[in-house]
């Protein structure tokens, strides 16, 4: 049995390794899911747009991504973009990937929302005189978007938690962060699991508050 | 990107002659065999990963709905620690951490590998069991037990009879994620296919490497969940959900 000991972990220890990480982290996150919001959302209106050649294209994109190992994703991309942008380096490949492999999973979630909106809204907006863009984006996406929020912010804590997967190119993350420190001092053991803690209490603190809203939308409703 | 040169299946890895047969000659290991290897390597952590996560994830599914407060509880924490903790580093713990501090648990690195994948996923399993269970109206509970039988009896010959059979469509894309996740076991140096992708394309072309690893996982998510369904067709209710 080794002893555990957590005092090498100071204030300055965290900040110089660990908040490179977590920033890191957390930008990847947001700007996956924002991106992954809007392309995600074209995708499903490709999928439900009834044209064969808008629909087809897109559901291969969406079923082929779905159907491969993040792992294998991400290594894909890391070699892939040199070919084509040029060597990006490793945290410019992530963003990329985690924008264009989340966007398949918010497409889902986005085609079941514009789903959950009654017929009969589509169909008031065309007799108003509304054309497909305006009924879209006026009657349409914003209920769908308000119905599955909860769904779409899941799916979000969802990615911060397969962000650690940039371990596979060696992006600087959170989890890198706190590898490295634990190499440094010679505490791997300790390093691992502060590090779990660190995303059990980020994680789990969203997904309460998360619970929190889907009860205050149900109300509303 | 250099010629794609398929011939490279059959050359061994370490010394690059070719070798007489592309799988299983003796005294060499080609690169098809080791991708042979790697598939049966992750096909293993995946099946016996989720036979695990079944058996945990029923029984802490069901723990959750149970009228103890303690022992629900207990699964609710269960599942929130194992939800909430990304895979790789709940691997990381497993391998690095745990058969440090407990002796007891210090396991070969597969079993380690096929724990934490297995655990991690018997979180969702238990949330798909839960919720199977509660979907079945109160009645049935109130029905079971007025009928004199005990607790337990009324879950296994009441409950857990429709719960299961609803339960399974979800399972059956959990199957398909476990494959997929089976690829972070690369990380703790398990000779999967994932492993496979990565040491192999250092030495040549990565997409003739890639290509075909890529669609290996592809189909075997895809006869997994295949299988899933000829099991959910055959122990579907008539008359509930999507069963015709």
């Amino acid at each position: 049995m080794t002893d555990l000991d957590f005092s090498f972990l100071t204030w300055d220890v965290l900040s110089s390794f660990v908040a490179k990480g977590l920033w890191f982290s957390i930008q990847l996150t947001l700007s996956a899911m924002i991106g992954g919001i809007v392309l995600g959302t074209l995708l499903a209106l490709m999928r439900l747009s009834g044209k064969w050649w808008l629909e087809r294209p897109a559901a291969i994109y969406v079923d082929t991504l779905r159907s491969i190992p993040l792992v294998m994703v991400i290594l894909w991309f890391f070699l892939l973009i040199p070919y084509i942008a040029g060597p990006l380096g490793a945290e410019k490949t992530a963003l990329i990937t985690f924008t264009l492999f989340e966007a398949t999973y918010y497409s889902e979630i986005m085609r079941a929302g514009i789903q959950s909106v009654p017929k009969g809204q589509v169909f008031a907006g065309y007799a108003m005189g509304m054309t497909y863009k305006q009924t879209m984006g006026l009657v349409v996406l914003p209920q769908a978007f308000r119905n599955m929020l909860p769904v779409l912010l899941t799916q979000t804590i969802v990615l911060f938690q397969d962000t650690s997967l940039v371990y596979a190119i060696g992006a600087y993350d959170l989890l890198k962060g706190f590898e490295v420190a634990g190499k440094n001092f010679n505490r791997p053991m300790e390093t691992y699991l502060v590090a779990a803690v660190v995303y059990f209490v980020i994680c789990f603190s969203l997904s309460m508050l998360v619970r929190r809203l889907q009860k205050k939308i149900a109300i509303i409703r | 990107m250099a010629s794609w040169d398929w011939q490279l299946y059959c050359t061994d890895m370490v010394t690059e002659e070719v070798a007489p047969k592309c799988f299983g000659a003796p005294g060499y290991e080609t690169y098809l065999d080791a991708m042979i290897h790697g598939w049966g390597w992750t096909m293993f952590v995946s099946v016996i990963g989720l036979l695990v996560a079944l058996v945990a994830g029923s029984l802490i599914g069901i723990l959750r709905t149970v009228p103890n407060r303690k022992l629900a509880m207990f699964g609710e924490a269960w599942t929130e620690l194992f939800r909430n903790i990304p895979l790789i580093v709940q691997l990381f713990i497993w391998y690095h951490v745990i058969p440090r501090l407990f002796p007891v648990l210090d396991l070969p690195p597969s079993v380690l590998v096929v724990i934490a994948i297995g655990l991690f996923t018997s979180a969702r399993i238990s949330e798909q069991v839960k919720a199977g269970i509660l979907t079945l109206p109160k009645g049935q509970r109130y029905a079971g037990l007025a009928m004199g039988l005990t607790l337990p009896q009324t879950y296994r010959h009441v409950l857990l009879p429709m719960a299961f059979r609803i339960v399974i469509p979800p399972l059956t894309s959990e199957s398909m994620n476990i494959v997929k996740n089976s690829a972070v076991a690369f990380a703790v140096s398990i000779p999967d296919l994932a492993q496979f992708a990565l040491q192999a394309s250092e030495q040549s072309s990565f997409v003739q490497i890639f290509l075909p690893v890529t669609l290996l996982y592809f189909v075997s998510a895809y006869a997994i969940n295949r299988v899933a369904k000829v099991i959910e067709w055959y122990v579907r209710v008539p008359g509930i959900l999507g069963a015709k």
